[in-house]
């Protein structure tokens, strides 16, 4: 086999690319958890948290344009790390919903939570093992895994709306949560766009091993959704 | 599988663009051994397509097959058919040395005639019978401001073709082909023995001529291929050792998403 050095290279690269993407899914779940228990020093850490994960992204775009400069990757090699581009930006700004979410908690104070948090766990989980097998698609190169998991933002969309609902009868009974209710929204909204973010990892795998750029769901179902179009 | 980036790319104006030479079914023997087998490929009027492939795959021996140059090397033969402008350059009357007026060609090493620049330009056209110096004047400034080589060379034409440098050399010959206004450029890896810069400004002036020329490039360096091409033909020997067409398709095309096997591993430097 040629080219055994840009082999290993790839393989160093990829392997960064799963690295970001475990301390991504450590800071959602994180973030999410501190909210729970209202731990301001827990988010505090999700702050610090997403330094390090803007850094490894960058870390990873610089690897890619010396690749790009001195291998001259082509086909399937030109793909790849083209795609990887796009995936460690998707992870990036996964961090930074997750740094959104620590953001809310501290912004909160000594504010309680307006209802103990059920679903909006269960996005965070949700969310984060779509993007969990997203990776391990990526990694295998594994289609058939990359066109089904997107499937799944549905669950995320209906939990969404679940919450979304609930908070609006917070809103209807006494007016004066409606910030508190409002904070939970962007909660909400922010693990609901992390799996939309999963769709885009899996589009990118379908790219990779057949060429196809098109997208694979359109099914997003969720209810409310401002600012859909303009990302 | 149909490849959805490069569509878009696909003017009206290529999809009608015409085809200057069709190769239908060519199989070339150098005596026993078959160089080539079964070739078919459509090359289109005033797009620059690029033979890629392996040393030894048969690029060269189809590149010399458009005009007919393998006729001068002992023992070879042809089936099939080559079609210029839809006639059959090796039907019986057809005259070579007419052929390859029409057909000329650009060889690896820059092989400029022992004689002054200006009279390696006028070498075809004076072969094909001009004889007025106002008329071989204008052929010869016509010509090497098409090699983009006028301004370096316009107060030195009766210097010698030896006196220039090796990417001169080469815009040189390309200007001697040019001036006998053929309708179809054959180039054998006219970039491998120069420098980048020289390289490159082969390359802009391949983009230059050909709204006016249909190209034809046999090259090695596979970005320079991506780089100039429209259209890529990618050769292998199969295992009999004979020459074939793996794949031919847009440039876009084979060097983002290659349909063969093969042809992902060699532009991915991954064939050996």
């Amino acid at each position: 086999m040629l080219r055994k050095a840009f082999e290993a290279e790839i393989k160093q690269v990829k392997d960064d690319v799963l690295l970001l993407g475990s301390m991504v899914e450590e800071s959602i779940l994180k973030s999410v958890d501190a909210l729970k228990k209202r731990d301001l020093k827990a988010a505090q850490k999700i702050l610090e948290a997403d330094r390090e994960i803007n850094k490894k992204r960058f870390a990873i775009e610089s690897q890619l344009m010396i690749l790009i400069a001195t291998q001259q990757p082509m086909a399937h090699d030109l793909r790849l790390l083209a795609s990887i581009m796009e995936i460690i930006s998707e992870l990036e700004r996964m961090g930074d919903y997750a740094k959104g979410i620590a953001n809310i908690n501290i912004r909160m104070g000594d504010e309680p939570l307006l209802k103990p948090l059920i679903d909006v766990p269960r996005m965070a989980e949700k969310g984060v093992d779509m993007l969990h097998r997203a990776l391990t698609a990526f990694v295998n190169e594994d289609v058939e895994a990359a066109r089904r998991i997107p499937i799944e933002d549905d669950e995320v969309d209906a939990l969404y709306n679940q919450v979304y609902h609930e908070l609006m009868l917070f809103v209807i009974q006494d007016p004066k949560t409606i910030e508190r209710a409002n904070w939970l929204l962007w909660v909400a909204h922010n693990l609901e766009r992390v799996a939309d973010r999963v769709t885009n990892i899996c589009e990118r795998t379908v790219f990779i091993v057949t060429g196809e750029l098109t997208e694979i769901n359109d099914t997003d179902n969720e209810f409310w959704h401002p600012h859909k179009k303009d990302e | 599988m149909e490849t959805k980036i490069s569509v878009s790319k696909i003017t009206a104006a290529e999809a009608i663009s015409e085809i200057k030479v069709a190769v239908k079914n060519l199989s070339v023997y150098y005596g026993k051994f078959r160089a080539l087998a079964e070739i078919n490929i459509a090359i289109r009027s005033n797009k620059i397509t690029a033979i890629i492939g392996p040393s030894g795959c048969g690029k060269s021996t189809l590149l010399r097959s458009f005009n007919r140059m393998n006729d001068l090397t002992p023992n070879a033969r042809m089936d099939g058919e080559i079609l210029l402008d839809g006639e059959n350059i090796n039907a019986p009357g057809v005259d070579v040395v007419d052929v390859r007026r029409r057909v000329g060609m650009v060889f690896q090493r820059p092989n400029p005639f022992p004689k002054s620049i200006y009279d390696n330009v006028a070498f075809g056209p004076r072969l094909y019978g001009i004889r007025r110096k106002s008329d071989l004047d204008e052929i010869v400034e016509k010509s090497l401001h098409q090699a983009a080589l006028w301004d370096e060379v316009r107060d030195k034409l009766h210097q010698s073709g030896f006196s220039l440098s090796g990417g001169q050399q080469q815009r040189l010959c390309i200007a001697r082909a040019l001036a006998v206004e053929p309708e179809v450029i054959l180039m054998d890896e006219p970039a491998s023995a120069l420098d980048p810069i020289s390289t490159l400004r082969i390359e802009e002036l391949m983009h230059d001529i050909v709204k006016n020329y249909t190209i034809i490039i046999v090259t090695h360096n596979m970005q320079q291929a991506a780089r100039v091409s429209d259209y890529t033909a990618m050769m292998m020997i199969d295992d009999h050792r004979i020459g074939r067409l793996i794949e031919f398709n847009e440039t876009q095309v084979i060097f983002t998403n290659p349909k063969d096997k093969r042809t992902e591993d060699y532009v991915t430097g991954r064939f050996g």
